[in-house]
């Protein structure tokens, strides 16, 4: 027995030494000179815009990336009362009202908020979150084979179910994939609370295809983007984003005159992401510091090539890219967060039954 | 005893516990009637059944391929067979995501077939079932081919000459010995295809759904938290029943069966029958196991120059903020940590299960043990986050908390390797050390240790291959900043571009070769004695 013992407390001294390791760990991230940033996995900011803001305000800046953004929200959410950061960055319009009734941020008004669009103020009176970025979610086509075909590409929501347009399709599932829960938003502002779902009969019934994620949609089913060509994608129309072409140049191996990709502007929904100060930050006033920096023009005119969104800042500039290859959509569909919040789950779920079953 | 059920306890039960009360509970009171509502919702009911029928079809194909191939290797001698058994065994470790990407690669859009004849077999069940059984061969093999190696034939010969035709004498003989060992492989089969997750998410896109992944949608994407409670609930009776009816027929086995030595019961192959069906074997594991892993290598050597492998080295690839390759030190750290942690828990599991004088409630403990098989991955993280965030027990930021969660599906393979091996350490050579005078350090020392070392190593390597192929649980809970070899791939392989997926890989194709080494190793070591795996 005693030998069991032995090995016993020999194990336990190895777990608290080792626990010891790690709480010391900690403690170096919680210093207030740090600030932690929690985001999901498309964050990005260039090198010298990021040392920039450390340089001046003396705040260290910690990026965790969490996941996509659903599961990134989801899991704050989780660990509210005991958060992974002080700042939250990418909740959009779709999932903002998740993140809202469950108390997720604490009131903060940014500096240099005047400066951002009225649009975008979806929180306006009580500042939880911050307007950040836009982005639009359109259907891309592939403009070598409408042009291969000598057929118009569809412009609207009503176009791409008709006999013209079959089979043409592949678009995300709404209820794992944020594209996805965009197009099917975008179709429900179009045609109504009742009519979405004899537009999608008319959809299924004209061979749309859905595949769980944006990635596996863009990258192998649609054959106008240079991996999807190379992967044998088949399909003209993609749910994607009106950025989406300027990528496609921009990530050339050589830079073509002009994007190989178009946008159905008749299709699109607008996203728009925030960010907000997490309700029991352990550095709040680095959060703040942090926050402004995100409204700044320096951060806003830096982000369009890091993530391949519009700023929403009036007078910051966009990149030449973006208004050479593409455009923001002028007239996108867009839906109040309440309205989002009282039918996202009803509507994922009829969408599910009706679509993929 | 009192440390393995404290470990369970605190970062198994808990962890779970608090996960499930968060989606149940409202306002202090418990919400049982959700259960209700959630079992008898269709597209539940669908889940479930699906589930449930993919599980069984997927069992009997691997009984199908495998037992054929456990024969093979158990009684026929050719060469490269202990090369061959690692082999197999290798996909058993693998991270679904590889080899969910493998199959991918093989049956998928533009894959192998699909460039030869156009056979595109991605989000149908088939792939599904094919890579199953691309999976689970290894539990059949190992667990019925081992026993099945040290059966004495000459029982069977008896039988032979007493008059017995070939199939009356194995049905007579032979079926029954190893009638336990293939319920218990069967079982274990079923458990992992019925908590399959990266596979059906990954082969079977949006269409279909295990029980597994359905925990993962509900809690990760829609955030239906109480939905997922009671779905965790539901597949925790599952696997308990599943898990009860493993440990009845591990005990039936444990009656006493005359063993051999294996090397003394495999010949060469004799006649025609025996030549063909090694053929046969030989062919199916080219086909179904080797080609899926040869693909993965031939695509990861895709670049002039091995560009995807030396790519590894560059930090500025953007995907992390360390170069890939850092990932491959970050999980061979981890691994020795969480072996470390899973052979002293599970070694202790053992050393109490294994006294002749345990009682039920310690019998009942040895499935238990068994139980972070079977509980979806997302659940454990989920409630690692929640549960384990407050001071005295803050191990959020600590890294400890993957080698952890790597421990609790390491320890019940420790513990199924050394049990065995130390009930049958005879108790008499203890007390005649001890009537001797040796203290009872020494007695452990001079007698347990000698006998149980090779079983340890054994362990410690199988609990090693496993925490490095971890993927489930260590995705929700691994460093942005340090990801784990698996968790690296999954990451490379969302990410758009031929250099990422290049280098998914290579990285892939080094973890599968650290697998292979660490397999080959124990190959050597191998007890006589009947582990399970």
């Amino acid at each position: 027995m005693q030998n069991k013992t032995l090995v016993a407390v020999a194990v336990g001294l190895g777990l608290i030494g080792l626990s010891a390791c790690g709480s010391t760990d900690a403690k170096s991230t919680a210093g207030s000179k740090t600030v932690t940033l929690v985001s999901h996995d498309s964050w990005a900011v260039s090198k010298n815009v990021l040392a920039d803001f450390e340089k001046k305000t003396g705040y260290k800046v910690r990026v965790l990336k969490d996941g996509d953004a659903g599961q990134a929200v989801n899991k704050a959410i989780l660990t509210k009362d005991n958060p992974q950061g002080d700042v939250f960055f990418g909740v959009d319009n779709t999932l903002l009202s998740r993140a809202l009734d469950n108390g997720l941020f604490q009131p903060y008004t940014a500096k240099g908020l005047d400066k951002v669009g009225a649009a975008y103020r979806l929180d306006k009176d009580k500042h939880r979150v911050t307007p950040v970025d836009y982005g639009d979610i359109c259907v891309n086509y592939d403009k070598k084979y409408f042009a291969d075909h000598h057929l118009t590409p569809p412009q609207s929501f009503a176009d791409l179910a008709k006999p013209q347009y079959k089979n043409l399709l592949v678009t995300e599932n709404a209820a794992t994939s944020s594209p996805g829960l965009g197009f099917l938003l975008g179709s429900a502002a179009q045609f109504g609370d009742n009519g979405w779902q004899g537009y999608w009969k008319n959809l299924k019934a004209n061979g749309v295809k859905v595949v769980d994620g944006w990635e596996q949609a863009y990258y192998q089913e649609f054959s106008g983007s240079s991996e999807g060509k190379k992967a044998g994608g088949d399909r003209p129309l993609v749910v994607s984003y009106a950025s989406s072409p300027p990528a496609e140049v921009i990530y050339a191996k050589k830079r073509p005159g002009t994007a190989p990709t178009g946008v159905s502007y008749g299709t699109c929904f607008r996203q728009i992401e925030f960010a907000g100060l997490l309700g029991n930050a352990k550095n709040p006033e680095g959060a703040k510091a942090f926050i402004d920096f995100l409204v700044s023009r320096e951060f806003q005119e830096d982000m369009p090539l890091n993530m391949f969104v519009y700023p929403v800042v009036q007078g910051a500039k966009v990149p030449a890219e973006f208004t050479e290859y593409g455009k923001a959509a002028q007239h996108p569909e867009t839906m109040a967060p309440g309205k989002i919040a009282a039918n996202r789950d009803q509507w994922v779920k009829s969408w599910t039954s009706l679509v993929l079953k | 005893m009192a440390l393995p059920v404290a470990f369970f306890a605190l970062f198994f039960a808990w962890p779970v516990a608090a996960i499930v009360a968060r989606g149940l509970k409202a306002d202090g009171a418990w919400r049982w009637g959700r259960l209700a509502d959630v079992v008898t919702q269709p597209d539940i009911r669908h889940v479930l059944w699906f589930t449930t029928w993919q599980a069984l079809a997927s069992t009997a194909l691997t009984l199908l391929l495998a037992l054929p191939a456990a024969y093979v290797f158990a009684r026929l001698d050719f060469p490269g067979r202990q090369v061959l058994r690692a082999v197999v065994t290798v996909p058993f470790v693998l991270p679904t995501v590889v080899a969910g990407s493998a199959f991918l690669a093989l049956v998928g859009h533009g894959g192998l077939l699909d460039d030869l004849w156009g056979v595109r077999l991605d989000t149908t069940v088939w792939a599904i079932l094919l890579a199953h059984v691309f999976f689970n061969c290894a539990v059949v093999v190992r667990t019925v081919g081992g026993l099945w190696s040290q059966l004495d034939p000459r029982q069977e010969e008896a039988a032979r000459m007493l008059g017995a035709s070939p199939l009356g004498a194995w049905r007579k003989v032979t079926l029954p010995a190893l009638a336990p060992a293939v319920a218990a492989a069967a079982l274990m089969v079923f458990l992992f295809c019925f908590t399959s997750f990266g596979i059906v998410q990954i082969l079977g896109g949006p269409t279909f759904s295990t029980l597994e992944v359905e925990i993962y949608r509900q809690t990760s994407e829609v955030f239906d938290l109480s939905t997922a409670a009671v779905l965790t609930l539901v597949q925790f009776a599952a696997v308990g029943a599943i898990l009860a009816v493993h440990a009845w027929t591990v005990r039936r086995r444990e009656t006493a069966l005359r063993l051999v030595d294996p090397a003394v019961t495999a010949r060469r192959p004799r006649g025609a029958g025996q030549w063909a069906l090694l053929a046969l074997v030989l062919g199916t594991v080219a086909l179904l196991l080797v080609l899926p892993l040869a693909v993965l290598v031939q695509r990861s050597l895709d670049a002039p120059g091995f560009g995807y492998y030396r790519a590894l080295t560059d930090a500025d690839g953007g995907t992390f903020l360390v170069a890939p390759v850092h990932a491959v030190w970050t999980s061979l750290q981890y691994a020795v940590a969480a072996t470390a942690i899973a052979v002293a828990i599970g070694g202790l599991a053992a050393a109490a299960l294994a006294r002749r004088d345990a009682g039920r409630l310690v019998r009942g403990f040895d499935a238990l043990l068994m139980l972070p098989l079977g509980v979806s991955a997302v659940t454990v993280g989920f409630g690692f986050l929640i549960a384990l965030d407050k001071p005295p027990l803050d191990l959020r930021q600590s890294w400890l908390l993957v080698p952890l969660a790597q421990a609790l599906v390491g320890a019940p393979f420790v513990v199924r390797t050394m049990l065995p091996v130390l009930r049958a350490v005879d108790v008499r050579l203890r007390e005649a050390a001890a009537v001797l005078g040796a203290s009872p350090w020494r007695v452990w020392r001079e007698v347990d240790l000698p006998m149980v070392r090779r079983a340890l190593l054994v362990a410690a390597g199988f609990a090693f291959a496993v925490s490095l192929g971890e993927f489930g649980a260590t995705v929700f809970i691994a460093r942005p900043d340090n990801p784990t070899l698996p968790v690296a791939v999954a990451r490379l392989l969302s990410r758009p571009g031929d250099l990422n997926y290049g280098q998914a890989m290579a990285l892939s194709t080094i973890l599968m070769v650290v697998c292979a080494a660490a397999l080959l190793l124990l190959e050597r070591l191998r007890t006589d004695r009947t582990g399970e795996f």
